[in-house]
């Protein structure tokens, strides 16, 4: 690996840790917050008609979770061309 | 045609199509063998991931277990979805940039020790008879149930169409035909679920009917009002709702039969949306199956509870209940002689139901034909056998490829690796038949087992060893022992009643936490004793932290399949 080269993957490496770490924040809390935690003041709430705090402990933390990786995936390919680490 | 006749059709149908596919997908090489050929793409290898992960359990039990749990299902629900994030984020694109065959080659590798291969392939080996035994038994549980067939010949069947598929084709064969059994499973799945919650309410996408239907506040009142507890908030401690989640997340990104098919894609980027597909695939039905619960459990309760006992033995509409009654997964007992059945919590109790017949009966009770049933039937197959294929093929991998190439015969010529996968793999489903057929009475502790050792050794790791370039051979040996015997020895003595005959629990809980969720603690310790270790010894060879930064990118994923 070059010098350029090298400094392309670190930099690439940094914002996909960036990236990373905000959509595991999302995920946790989706799944620990609203879901467990918060729960029992959410299903004070309700969505259509059931408790928003027992809906995303069934329904919701589970589309959120799908629509996390399709995000990152896309994200991704955009951040693979930009460091020019793409295959 | 008689529901039998439908089933014998469908069940023929589907298993001669599996074993079309396998033939078509039979391998010469180790590649094939062991990986597809990293031919897979992303789409397919979702589907298929999807396939190996629902086992006979997800198919026939969850909707089951979240009808009785209300809320607190929602442990497995997250549980057994939320994984894949961490699949995706943290481990599956790099995994696939390094590119070998195995979870152990890559543990080896990266800590250059054979003392962390072994010890990794001892534990996917482990975790996957494990499993792979439950399998099995679900196999002969739907034979017997809906061909009234004795459950060891049921397995026998199993075992040789798994045996065909697997032997040929390895994971290529195993592959493609999980893609066609993902697809019966899943249309076995919503066709009944979808048609009892038109029934019901009118409405027939399952997930809207949940949500913007009364059906949920109509089961919580009849709930509140039997005295069984409310079905939309938690009965259990936070603290271990939350460690069994947990637990049970990074023990799913952590499985050696999940993260293996990640090894299968072309590319590092066919990796990320693999999981993405292998995701939306799996939540199709585990969003459809709090559904099913609820609508299933408020039918059943509506049904069942009040009506007289010469109602139950003659009206036309009940002949479902008659029918399950038989098999025992129903019962009904009038106590109080009052010639009322009624439902209520504890000893007075006068109806008996089975989690397995919300999914089982739903068919019926919905008033649908003889073909939706067979068509359960071949989805509960679907399942079982789809996940059972996945499991062995890592056993096989395990020991043929990580023990007897990488450890004791690297000298091995191709064609030697090849008879070895093959004999193992035929050996491993000889073995998970045997346990099939004679199950250990203690299957279903050894769960518990799988996921915490795979969330407490595997994940941390793995983990590690891409995020943490200072992680070193002795670090990582030592988190993997410190993790793996803190949790082996706590489900013991949480489980001491099945697992070590004694009267009562040795420990009952940690902090709070149960036998499901322990492994957290276990992967934490991992976690801080590789970290801290790797710190107070050197630094690992540069070559080590080379290779490090190469699974960080994604270019030459292609030129590395090529070296090897």
């Amino acid at each position: 690996m070059g010098e350029k080269e090298r400094e392309d993957a670190r930099r690439y490496w940094q914002a996909n840790i960036r990236l990373i770490t905000i959509l595991l924040i999302i995920w946790a809390v989706v799944s620990y917050g609203f879901a467990i935690i918060l729960a029992p003041v959410l299903n004070s709430i309700n969505l259509g008609q059931v408790p928003l705090g027992f809906w995303f402990a069934q329904q919701g933390s589970m589309y959120v979770f799908v629509i996390l990786i399709f995000v990152y995936a896309k994200l991704m390919d955009k951040m693979d061309q930009e460091h020019n680490v793409q295959e | 045609m008689s529901t039998e006749v439908w089933t014998y059709l469908l069940v023929g149908l589907t298993f001669a199509g599996y074993l079309y596919i396998g033939y078509m997908n039979r391998v010469r090489d180790t590649r094939g063998f062991y990986v597809a050929g990293q031919g897979v793409p992303a789409i397919a290898n979702g589907a298929a991931t999807a396939a190996d992960w629902m086992s006979a359990a997800s198919f026939i039990s969850m909707a089951g277990l979240i009808s009785f749990l209300g809320y607190d299902g929602a442990i497995y629900l997250m549980g057994w979805t939320g994984g894949y994030v961490l699949l995706a984020l943290l481990l599956a694109p790099y995994l696939r940039k390094y590119g070998k065959y195995t979870v152990p080659d890559f543990v080896g590798d990266r800590y250059y020790s054979q003392t962390a291969r072994v010890v990794a392939a001892i534990c996917a080996i482990f975790v996957s008879l494990t499993y792979v035994a439950g399998q099995m038994r679900g196999v002969g549980i739907v034979f017997s149930r809906f061909l009234g067939l004795p459950i060891t010949g049921g397995i026998i069947v199993g075992m040789a169409i798994v045996a065909f598929f697997a032997v040929l084709g390895g994971m290529k064969g195993i592959t493609w035909t999980q893609v066609a059994q993902y697809s019966v499973l899943i249309l076995a799945f919503l066709i009944p679920s979808i048609a009892l919650a038109a029934r019901l309410t009118g409405m027939p996408i399952p997930q809207l009917a949940f949500t913007f239907t009364d059906i949920v506040p109509k089961l919580n009142q009849i709930q509140m009002d039997l005295g069984l507890g409310s079905y939309v908030t938690s009965h259990k401690n936070m603290i271990d709702v939350l460690a069994i989640t947990l637990a049970l997340m990074t023990g799913t990104a952590g499985l050696p039969h999940v993260i293996v098919r990640f090894y299968t894609v072309p590319s590092v980027r066919a990796a990320r949306y693999s999981a993405g597909w292998a995701l939306l695939f799996i939540a199709i039905l585990y969003t459809t199956a709090p559904a099913l619960a609820a609508f299933a459990k408020f039918n059943l309760i509506n049904t069942l509870n009040g009506v007289s006992v010469q109602d139950v033995q003659t009206r036309p509409d009940l002949d479902w209940a008659r029918k399950w009654e038989t098999t025992g997964l129903l019962s009904f007992e009038d106590k109080n002689g009052d010639g009322v059945y009624q439902l209520t919590k504890g000893d007075t109790n006068e109806i008996k139901i089975d989690r397995d017949i919300i999914v089982l009966s739903t068919p019926e009770v919905a008033g649908l034909a003889g073909f939706v049933i067979a068509l359960v039937a071949a989805g509960g197959l679907a399942a079982a056998l789809s996940t059972a294929s996945g499991l062995l093929l890592v056993i096989s991998s395990s020991l043929s490829h990580d023990i007897y190439y990488r450890l004791i015969n690297p000298n091995a010529t191709e064609r030697q690796r090849m008879i070895a996968g093959r004999t193992v793999i035929f050996l491993a489903i000889l073995v998970a038949g045997y346990f099939g057929i004679n199950p250990p009475g203690f299957v279903a502790e050894v769960v518990a087992f799988a996921f915490g050792l795979a969330c407490a050794s595997f994940f941390p790791i793995i983990l590690l060893g891409i995020f943490d370039k200072r992680t070193n051979s002795t670090g990582a040996v030592w988190g993997m022992i410190i993790g793996i015997t803190f949790t082996a020895v706590m489900i013991l003595l949480m489980r001491s009643t099945k697992l070590l005959g004694t009267e009562a629990p040795i420990v009952t809980s940690f902090l709070g936490i149960s036998a499901q969720g322990i492994g957290v603690v276990g992967m934490i310790l991992n976690f801080v004793v590789t970290y801290v270790v790797s710190r107070a010894t050197k630094e690992p060879p540069q070559e080590i932290q080379d290779m490090v930064e190469s699974v960080r990118i994604p270019k030459g994923a292609k030129e590395a399949v090529a070296a090897h």
